[in-house]
């Protein structure tokens, strides 16, 4: 009842010296502001790590050749990838996908371009999460009766064909003409596609007649082999498996390094993680220490406060205000600052971030969650306690007359 | 500016049986009613009537270094409810720290004080705290009013220490206002009044209270002759209708105004005269 009012009377001072009350504010403003935009761009950035990663699948393996010297010839092969997809010998994987990959000239009559043309199974689409936007990914018929077909990545499209429509259309590769049968969806997040301009053909045309394929004890070798297990859970036991397979079928001894490399989704998600939370805490611990210094500038300027209100300490001292009205009063003000301060701040990170969401090319989007502002409003309320009843003590040692004689 | 003309029957009823809200735990709850204060008596003969004010052989040493300053040398002084007083004495005598040991802002280095027949030297700072809201109001020469604070505010403040609802604190504020003829200005800030019409709204404010003594230091000192006469005609009025007066002042015109001068020097009353 008497804290209302004694709002009211904080909030009757605090607009008659806005200009004050705006400085006095101004570094607990500042600091919720940076606490919440900081902790929200921390949020967003392992956001937009995760997406991306989990966008290329994270039941998936990438395995790739690991020659010890430059020009050794690469031992991954075809082979390898069908001892791979044996279901009696690795039941916890359920796709494999090699593929033979190649930078390019492709043309469209005299429209030509570098791209990375890649050689892949028909299900390749499907495990690397590729989505089309028109017509469709080539099939297994097509794949296994070696048709020359081609899907275009949307840039390699666009490239290609400005405005025009491709689907049904023929462009050339290495000379040889291919038929246009998909155009993928423009892959978010992901800015490998603007390098690669990628295009899929059926794994065995590439090899055949594009990419002038070596072999390895007869068969072909290949650039990358990408495997899906049948549950996520199980991705670290078939990294192991597959491991296992290669280096038997590698003839590797016990003391030969792997002559091939396995990339793991998943725990590149889980790194991917622990760098983020640990960027936040980083983030956040700076923005508490500038919550911190709001807090002290908050004491500073209540103590003046006190001093240039000494005579009015006085007064209502000589009409009768108890010691414990003027801590209450200095101490309300203090709060009722702070807690307009954090209010203000926490206003603010949402305008920055949404400025900041707005632009289009933004790397990622700043997520402020209401764990932080409640966050930020208790520290605020906190520092404005701790640092309010310094200048609020000093308010009720003022001696009323002392006071009232000072001008 | 004309002064209104304020009646005794202008007064509610209800003031002469007022009583505000008694804290038990402070011995002001067993203070003297006001009810004689506020009886509106002319002034005449005070001989029978009961004392406000009772000081004995009262001293303030001030310590500044090593030198002692004596500003008060053993002052023995009585006032009885309704009287109007003059102090007076050259600067440097007495007269503001003699007001406030009366107004209990600062305690006596030695002596006796009852205020309304109790004794407080033995009082802590809360109790005194209580007391000055209840039984003193203040007028003091550079007004004191709240910066950017509405009149209507200013006065409700000693009644919010009070502890009084917000509805009865209104009420109280706006018949005090109306009281100093300021009915029209509540919602006047400081600098949106006069020098004299401010002292007015300092007036109301240590008259809502209702309290048992009215202390004034230099009343009219930050104000011109006009207005200062305005406020000298309203202390007459509320002398007029029972309350007690004590003001301080080094200029003589005002002095004439109380019925009883009290002249200090050099921190002892050289003299006390009744003029009526
Ligand atoms: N807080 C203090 N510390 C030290 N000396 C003081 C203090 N207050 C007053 N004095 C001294 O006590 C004496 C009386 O002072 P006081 O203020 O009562 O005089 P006064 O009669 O009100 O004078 P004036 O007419 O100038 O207001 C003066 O010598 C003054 O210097
Ligand atoms: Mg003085």
């Amino acid at each position: 009842m008497k804290a209302l009012r004694y709002s009211n009377v904080a909030w009757e001072s605090i607009m008659a010296n806005k200009m004050r009350s705006l400085l006095t504010m101004l570094g607990l403003i500042i600091g919720v502001a940076s606490v919440l935009t900081t902790v929200g761009i921390g949020r967003g950035a392992a956001l937009g790590v995760t997406k991306e990663i989990e966008g290329q699948g994270i039941n998936t393996l990438v395995i790739t050749p690991k020659t010890e010297n430059v020009g050794d010839s690469s031992t991954l092969t075809a082979g390898d990838a069908a001892a791979l997809a044996d279901p009696r010998i690795h039941p916890e994987i359920h796709a494999v996908a090699p593929t033979n990959s190649t930078f390019m000239r492709v043309a469209n009559g005299n429209q030509a371009i570098e791209s990375q043309v890649t050689g892949a199974t028909a299900t390749y689409a499907d495990i690397k999460n590729l989505k089309v936007e028109r017509g469709r990914f080539f099939n297994a018929v097509e794949e296994s009766s070696q048709q020359r077909v081609v899907v275009l990545s949307s840039l390699a499209a666009h490239d290609l064909f400005k405005n025009a429509d491709p689907l049904g259309q023929s462009i050339r590769i290495n000379n040889e003409p291919f038929t246009v049968v998909g155009i993928l969806k423009k892959s978010s997040g992901d800015d490998s596609e603007a390098y690669f301009r990628p295009i899929y053909t059926p794994l065995e045309v590439a090899q055949n007649r594009l990419i002038n394929t070596p072999r390895y004890r007869g068969d072909f070798v290949v650039s990358e082999i990408t495997i899906q297990v049948t549950d996520r859970e199980l991705i670290s036991y078939a990294e192991s498996q597959v491991e296992q397979t290669l280096r038997l079928r590698h003839d590797l001894n016990v003391n030969d390094k792997n002559d091939f490399h396995i990339l793991n989704q998943a725990r590149l998600l889980e790194i991917a993680g622990n760098i983020a939370n640990m960027m936040t805490a980083l983030l956040g611990s700076i923005g508490t220490v500038s919550l911190l210094v709001g807090g002290i500038g908050i004491m500073n300027i209540m103590l003046v406060s006190v001093t240039e209100r000494t005579s009015e300490i006085g007064l209502r001292k000589a009409l009768g205000a108890q010691d414990s009205d003027i801590l209450l009063q200095f101490l309300i003000e203090a709060l009722v600052l702070c807690a307009l301060g954090s209010l203000i701040g926490i206003i603010l990170s949402y305008s920055v971030s949404a400025l900041l969401n707005g632009i289009p090319d933004f790397p990622f989007d700043i997520i402020l969650e209401y764990w932080s502002l409640l966050l930020a409003l208790a520290v605020g309320l906190f520092s404005g306690f701790v640092f309010g009843l310094y200048p609020a003590i000093r308010a009720t040692r003022l001696d009323p007359i002392d006071a009232l004689r000072y001008e | 500016m004309n002064m209104p003309f304020i009646s005794r029957r202008a007064q509610p009823a209800s003031i002469t049986n007022f009583q505000l809200p008694a804290t038990s735990s402070h011995p002001v709850a067993q203070a003297p009613s006001q009810a004689a204060v506020h009886s509106a008596r002319p002034a005449a003969s005070s001989a029978h009537r009961q004392a406000v004010i009772e000081i004995g052989q009262m001293t303030k040493t001030y310590q500044m270094g090593e030198n002692q300053i004596h500003a008060l040398r053993g002052v023995s002084l009585t006032i009885h409810s309704g009287e109007y007083v003059a102090i007076i004495g050259a600067s440097g005598s007495g007269k503001s720290t003699l007001m406030n040991m009366i107004g209990l802002l600062d305690r006596p280095s030695s002596g006796a004080y009852y205020l309304q027949g109790v004794e407080v030297s033995g009082m802590d700072k809360s109790q005194l705290a209580t007391l000055r809201n209840r039984q003193i109001g203040f007028v003091f020469q550079r007004f004191h009013l709240l910066p950017r604070t509405p009149a209507q505010r200013q006065v409700e403040l000693p009644l919010f220490y009070a502890g009084l609802s917000n509805s009865e604190a209104s009420q109280r504020a706006k018949e005090a206002l109306t009281r100093v003829g300021l009915g029209e200005r509540a919602s006047h800030r400081p600098d949106e009044l006069s020098g004299g019409q401010q002292q007015r709204v300092a007036i109301a404010r240590a008259l809502v209270t209702r309290p048992s003594l009215l202390l004034a230091d230099e009343p009219t000192g930050a104000l011109d002759s006009k207005t200062g006469e305005d406020v000298l005609h309203l202390f007459k009025e509320l002398h007029q209708q029972g309350m007690t007066l004590v003001v301080v002042t080094h200029d003589m015109n005002v002095a004439k105004r109380a019925d009883r001068i009290i002249m200090l020097s050099d921190g002892l009353i050289v003299k006390d005269e009744k003029r009526r």
